[in-house]
């Protein structure tokens, strides 16, 4: 049996992933919430912005550059995917939609691989997160704390926008019934635009926030645009808040099962998933006939 | 060597006598070597009879054959494939064209291509996964009527498509493959091996981490779960036991994982004092990255048993500087064999780097290929495969090396390296010191613990 302390551990660790996770998970959530598309391209947007964070440290010791261009780069990424292509897919059924993101997907990491090459890229830690600190019971590198808070404060502010804002009541509203919104005459479509940037904004910073942590390489979004989808799907599709439980719980789920079974950690989530779905179909904080 | 008089598309009287002029060069290198061409004068009878096996005879009947490579040029194991397509372009630009290095081999002189067929090829995207690999493959036969099929990174994709050869009757050089299953329980007559086994570089490593670290350490390991994965922690796990060390844990971890830091608190927790790291490629990568954040690196010795073609240049010196392992080769062999020397100039001329590993194995695969051809006087696979099994040494860039006819394996050397420090690089690229370069038939595992049954030729 593992030790208190390596529970703990454990259990911290799954915060820090989890709310990575939930942090990408939330962009991608929103825009199948509200648009009904299900962005495969995703993943390809957060391998996006640490590529960004990559390029911008390579030339500006700022991590605050960074991560304010990674949302400027993945922002204009996100208008121009929605102006340039996705609107003309809303109308059109599931499958070609899933097949032009999956195909934009594809293009943005070649795209990348021509220009960069396929060798991982390094992302140097920011000085201020260097090292590591002892948290009581086990040690712990200091960025990822770091990113912790980091994630939090861009998930408030997130929250702030979807439940403070104008537009988020907007979005909200067209993810509960989209028709009902437009005949009230407010313009969908239009805060379509908003929500597509801001997903795309989500994904990118989070690829920001975790380049220094991993090889830095074309396909490094594809695991987690799998690992959202499951996010989202335990959350409930389109719920901001099911995105960070689910996040958060697919974190969990991936390090507290390697303290008994590392081998079975990938398969648990999947586990947790069918789960979900078979005793609340909808995800956890899913509603009744949502998109 | 006496040609095959009945060569497909029978010979034209200029080409047979530079092949004379060959035979004769060829009979001066040694009595065996005569002994053999004398052997193989019996053939163009037997020859003219060879019924028609997977690609041959449509593959050959033209003015040239079509060799494929299947790589990963997406994908975790991606960076590996660009450099083995770079070190596939050489050798067939090499056998095509001629080369410093083809002339320090007999049969490859003349560098008119194999048997006098100009080689046509091409490379397709194995995505690091056996299915697109198997695809790719099979479109090569089916369309191209390839003759040989090399690249393949990934112990799986190797396995798969080595299979795929016996079931097509078609040659596979397998690229990069650590596991011992493609040598061993899954071997194939058409498979042949350039890249030591788990167990010859766990055999070659063991000693040596036990004299260079001390031998009373405990081992916790990261491991892809897959065959590669497994077959490298089994071997490394017996040949560091009897070496004294001990195996205090093992985490499986799914190809492609990009986040490793649960499996490596666990490690961190598992009180070792050495962390043994088989994730390789991208995978390696990012593992060895977090487990300096999570400060495994600075608490515990770190071996690589099997280093990754560019880990070096990703991560940097400061990172893997102290760090032992294998390759299937390094750049510095130069200094031992001199045919390294010429191929590390060729490429680093063409393609402004210093050749790793990947493009090493395709490059000396497709060379020795081409010289079982050439020996063989026919590309009828049976006669190509019994040529590769004959036990007949080629010079090479890893020196004199030949197939072990019981289970496919290439009995060539292992380097035991270790990581450089920045301060003690004498160039951009001089990652590693090689400790040792342990003969190929001292690490050979019996044949009879391979587990290898070899199919027939026409099974």
């Amino acid at each position: 049996m593992p030790t208190l302390a390596q529970f703990l551990s454990q259990a911290f660790n799954g915060l820090a992933f989890g709310s990575l996770l939930a942090l990408i998970a939330s962009g991608l959530s929103i825009i199948l919430g509200t648009l009904g598309v299900l962005n495969f391209a995703h993943g390809a947007m957060f391998m996006l912005g640490a590529y960004t964070a990559f390029v911008v440290l390579g030339h500006w010791d700022s991590f605050a550059g960074a991560l304010a261009l990674g949302a400027l780069v993945l922002l204009s990424v996100g208008w121009a995917t929605e102006r340039g292509l996705i609107r003309y897919y809303y109308s059109r059924p599931k499958e070609d939609q899933i097949l032009v993101t999956f195909g934009l997907g594809i293009m943005m990491v070649e795209a990348v691989r021509y220009f960069f090459g396929g060798l991982s890229q390094r992302v140097p830690l920011p000085s201020w997160g260097q090292g590591i600190v002892n948290l009581g019971f086990f040690i712990y590198p200091l960025y990822r704390v770091e990113a912790i808070g980091i994630v939090a404060l861009l998930l408030l502010g997130f929250y702030l926008l979807l439940y403070r804002t104008r537009i988020g009541l907007v979005v909200r509203a067209g993810i509960e019934d989209p028709l009902m919104v437009e005949l009230l005459g407010t313009h969908v479509r239009r805060a379509f635009l908003a929500v597509f940037c801001i997903g795309a904004m989500a994904a990118g910073i989070a690829g920001v926030i975790y380049a220094p942590l991993a090889a830095v390489i074309p396909n490094m979004g594809e695991p987690f645009l799998v690992q959202c989808f499951v996010v989202v799907v335990i959350g409930g599709l389109g719920s901001f808040p099911g995105a960070i439980v689910g996040g958060l719980v697919v974190g969990e789920i991936l390090s507290l099962t390697t303290l008994f079974n590392p081998a079975y950690a990938q398969a648990a989530i999947y586990a947790v998933m069918t789960l979900v779905l078979i005793v609340r179909p909808r995800g956890l904080f899913g509603t009744m006939g949502r998109a | 060597m006496p040609r095959n008089t009945s060569d497909v598309d029978g010979k034209s009287s200029k080409n047979r006598k530079s092949l004379s002029r060959r035979s004769l060069m060829q009979a001066g290198v040694g009595v065996a070597a005569a002994g053999y061409l004398l052997r193989k004068g019996a053939l163009p009878a037997f020859a003219a009879e060879h019924p028609a096996l997977g690609t041959y005879p449509a593959g050959t009947t033209g003015s040239s054959v079509f060799v494929g490579g299947v790589m990963p040029l997406t994908g975790p194991y991606s960076s590996s494939g660009k450099d083995m397509q770079l070190g596939f372009e050489m050798a067939v630009d090499h056998l095509n064209n001629g080369s410093a290095v083809t002339e320090q081999i007999p049969t490859l002189k003349k560098g008119k291509g194999v048997l006098g067929k100009k080689i046509e090829f091409q490379v397709a995207d194995s995505e690091t996964k056996p299915d697109p690999a198997v695809e790719a493959a099979t479109r090569f036969i089916r369309d191209n009527k390839a003759i040989m099929l090399t690249g393949t990174v990934n112990s799986a994709v190797s396995i798969a498509i080595e299979k795929l050869g016996q079931r097509e009757h078609v040659v596979v050089m397998i690229g990069n493959s650590g596991s011992n299953d493609t040598t061993g329980k899954d071997c194939q007559r058409y498979g042949f091996r350039a890249q030591p086994s788990a167990y010859m570089a766990a055999k070659a490593l063991a000693p040596v981490l036990a004299k260079q670290l001390g031998s009373n350490l405990k081992a916790a390991y990261l491991v892809p779960d897959y065959t590669y994965g497994h077959s490298v922690y089994d071997s490394m796990k017996q040949f560091t036991e009897k070496a004294g060390w001990k195996t205090v844990g093992e985490q499986l971890v799914p190809l492609g994982t990009t986040d490793f830091s649960s499996y490596l608190l666990n490690i961190g927790n598992s009180g070792a004092d050495a962390f043994v790291n088989v994730a390789f490629g991208a995978d390696a990568v990012s593992s060895t990255k977090q487990a300096e954040q999570f400060g495994i690196l600075s608490k515990m010795k770190y071996v690589v048993p099997n280093i990754s073609q560019f880990q070096a240049k990703e991560l940097g010196a400061a990172v893997m500087g102290g760090t032992y392992g294998t390759q299937a080769w390094w750049w510095t062999e130069e200094d031992k064999y001199p045919l390294a020397k010429l191929f590390v100039a060729a490429f680093e001329k063409k393609n402004s780097y210093k050749p790793r590993w990947g493009a090493s194995e395709v490059y000396i695969q497709t060379l020795v290929w081409a010289d079982a051809v050439e020996r063989a006087g026919s590309f009828y696979p049976g006669d190509v495969i019994k040529a590769l099994e004959s036990g007949h040494k080629v010079n090479s860039i890893y020196g004199e090396v030949y197939y072990r006819a019981g289970d496919h394996q290439m009995v060539r050397p292992v380097p035991v390296m270790v990581g450089k420090k920045p301060s003690d690089m004498k160039g951009p690229e001089d990652f590693f010191q090689i400790l040792e370069l342990v003969p190929g038939d001292q690490v050979l595992p019996p044949l009879a613990d391979t587990g290898c049954k070899m199919p027939g030729i026409e099974s």
